[in-house]
């Protein structure tokens, strides 16, 4: 609405601008008959509807950038759920030494995906297992994919459907930590949850 | 003798208990046995003359640290032996006059005989006495002197590649296994090499720590490599997006084709049956892992042997008749060494272990001579390597400085290369069971998953 004075001046001016060849006729009346007149009106008309169609196309563009902009928020705003979505699903659960059986504190981390995969049909996830070094490299490889496993039942056992969910093991081969020593191994013994499929756009749950 | 006993009991007291098998008490070629029955810290001597051909130096320098390192041997360092040989008297060649000729392989000696001092190197402990003479520009004598006997043992000849040639090394390492033929009448483990991974690659090494090259580098992180028993191929496992896929990789050729009916699922630990044909393995999927075979040889026949629904069976290794296959198994707990025929029946334990007390055992190996299962087992949180004697079923401990693991066999199944932090970091070591010598293979950090070849085929290009 703000624009609205503006783009009635402009229109003005535009109109002002179209009659400015009239103008001389109308200073010297000259009785030149109705052709005069009606060339002067239609003129007027003229401007004016050139004024409108004007104001009509400023309008239409208004209109479409607020509709632009209407859909740019509403993209953001699923944005910053998606990615809060993606960062409570890749919330990793961590296991103690040579164990492959999930921690009674890690049952709400997991109950948080399984609400994220109902809210979410169309999401498949992969699971990765890992080991600490203080295993055997190749033991950890069986180990890792209990680990994995492991999470992948509680999952499936609360309702949601195996074939969503992949599972993987990396043994000790992909530390996150590259130390030698129990703060470090704490951490890599872990599962990590990692996105397939269908995370473009995820819903809260 | 007093000096005998002393060092008998010094060895005693820091050495393991040695296997009193394999040891070499063969006939040797004048139907003489020779005394090789094993004494702690009493091995016959052997000195490498030195010559004075240059273009030899680095044969001998070469073949003087396989002698040394077959541990079979006290290796006489005679820095000034030239002056010694030149300056001794003449010995009486025909004091024993039939010793050099009795083999018809020896003869051609008598003229090296004649120039060399047995007493004096007698008198310096040597049992055996090497020279090294070239015969034309590519080819190389070795005489062997028994110097016991007074006598030519053996001449050797062989025609060896350029000194830059890549194949000059393991053409060496083939003469010093005659040598050790020749003395001992027990093949040597000069002319093989060692295959580990490092950084996620697979390299090979000769087992003098030489000529480190590598193998096999993709973008997909490699582990296990494994020997086919005819050395000609090997094996190895890559990760391919979670999953684990196999492969067979040609020594000559570097070619490798994955193994077919692997790459769908977690692939790992490939080992060759005896006759090549089969691969044994592991296969981790949701159920847990369990020990498959496939056909190598026609890419088809894909076998289950182990169905451990509520546990995991990995890692076999054949043994080497081919009718064994043992392998770890966590069906009481932790993982343990088991064994099955070869067709996954009849499984049982194989190590035996104090339920709750004994730690986790794992990456097994069957040693060539089928005698012994080396594995590695956590003792007090960390590793240690044991050896199982399979007729006794005894286990017993190897190491016990740092941390040591996944053992391998050399083919004369009695030295083992090993990954040890001893050092302060993980490197490879190789250790001699029956002397306890422990020496480093390779000095650098990070090489892991050791793999003795077999002895080398003679045909195997040295350029892998």
């Amino acid at each position: 609405m703000k624009r609205l004075p503006l783009l009635l001046l402009s229109g003005l001016a535009v109109a002002a601008v179209a009659a400015c060849p009239g103008k001389k006729p109308e200073t010297t009346p000259l009785p030149q008959g109705p052709n005069a007149d009606s060339a002067a009106e239609a003129e007027r008309l003229r401007a004016d509807s050139a004024a409108r169609a004007e104001r009509e196309a400023r309008e239409r563009e208004e209109a479409e950038r607020r509709r632009q902009q209407a859909i740019a928020d509403s993209l953001a705003a699923i944005g910053k759920t998606t990615d809060a979505v993606k960062t409570m699903l890749a919330t990793m659960i961590h296991f103690d030494y040579d164990k492959a059986i999930l921690r009674g504190g890690d049952a709400a981390v997991l109950d948080q995906k399984v609400a994220i995969l109902q809210a979410n049909p169309g999401l498949r996830i992969r699971i990765s297992g890992h080991c600490d070094e203080r295993g055997s490299d190749e033991y950890n490889l069986a180990l890792g994919n209990r680990r994995a496993t492991a999470a992948k039942q509680y999952l499936v056992s609360h309702g949601i459907d195996a074939g969503r969910v992949e599972t993987v093991s990396y043994g000790e081969e992909r530390p996150l930590d590259p130390g030698h020593n129990e703060d470090a191994w704490s951490k890599n013994r872990r599962d990590e949850f990692d996105i397939l499929a269908g995370g473009d756009a995820l819903k809260q749950p | 003798m007093r000096r005998a006993l002393g060092l008998a009991v010094l060895s005693l007291a820091v050495v393991p208990v040695a296997r009193l098998t394999g040891q070499d008490t063969s006939a040797v070629d004048r139907g003489v046995r020779i005394g090789i029955l094993y004494r702690p810290g009493v091995r016959p001597g052997i000195v490498v003359l030195t010559g004075r051909v240059p273009a030899l130096d680095s044969l001998r320098t070469i073949m003087a640290r396989d002698i040394d390192y077959s541990d079979r041997f006290e290796l006489i360092t005679l820095p000034g032996s030239d002056s010694i040989r030149l300056a001794a008297p003449v010995p009486t060649a025909g004091s024993r006059p039939a010793a050099g000729t009795a083999s018809g392989k020896a003869g051609g000696g008598a003229a090296s005989a004649g120039g060399l001092n047995y007493p004096l190197y007698q008198a310096l402990g040597a049992d055996f006495a090497v020279a090294l003479t070239a015969a034309a520009a590519d080819t190389a004598v070795v005489t062997v002197h028994d110097v016991a006997a007074g006598a030519v043992r053996r001449e050797l000849r062989a025609r060896l590649p350029a000194l830059t040639d890549a194949g000059f090394r393991m053409a060496v390492h083939r003469l010093s296994d005659r040598v050790l033929e020749a003395t001992l009448g027990a093949p040597g483990i000069a002319a093989t090499r060692v295959l580990f991974v490092m950084d996620g690659k697979v390299y090979v090494i000769d087992q003098d720590g030489a000529d480190r090259r590598l193998v096999s580098s993709t973008d997909h992180a490699a582990l296990s490599p494994a020997w086919a028993v005819d050395g000609r191929r090997f094996s190895y496992m890559e990760f391919w997006q979670g999953h684990g896929r196999l492969f067979v990789q040609d020594v000559a050729t570097g070619k490798r084709s994955p193994v077919a009916t692997t790459g769908q699922a977690l692939d790992f630990t490939p080992a060759f049956s005896p006759d090549g044909k089969t691969l044994a393995f592991s296969r981790a999927i949701e159920e847990g892992t369990d020990v498959y075979t496939v056909n190598v040889k026609d890419g088809c026949c894909l076998q289950r042997l182990t169905v451990g629904r509520f546990y995991d069976n990995l890692s076999p290794t054949y043994s080497p008749d081919g009718q064994r296959i043992a392998f770890v198994s966590t069906r009481a707990g932790l993982p343990q060494i088991y064994v099955m025929a070869a067709d996954g029946t009849d499984q049982q334990l194989f190590a035996p272990f104090d339920y709750g007390a004994t730690g986790s055992s794992n990456a097994p190996e069957w040693s060539p001579d089928g005698q012994a299962v080396a594995f590695h087992r956590d003792v007090a949180g960390t590793l240690q390597v044991f050896v199982l004697d399979v007729r006794t079923r005894a286990v017993r401990q190897l190491t016990s400085v740092g941390r040591n693991e996944d053992p391998t066999w050399a083919p004369d199944s009695r030295h083992m290369a090993f990954v040890s932090d001893r050092s302060g970091y993980r490197q490879l070591w190789i250790i001699d069971l029956e002397t306890g010598r422990i020496r480093p293979l390779l000095q650098q950090s990070g090489a892991r998953l050791p793999a003795w070849s077999p002895r080398l085929p003679e045909t195997a290009p040295s350029t892998p």
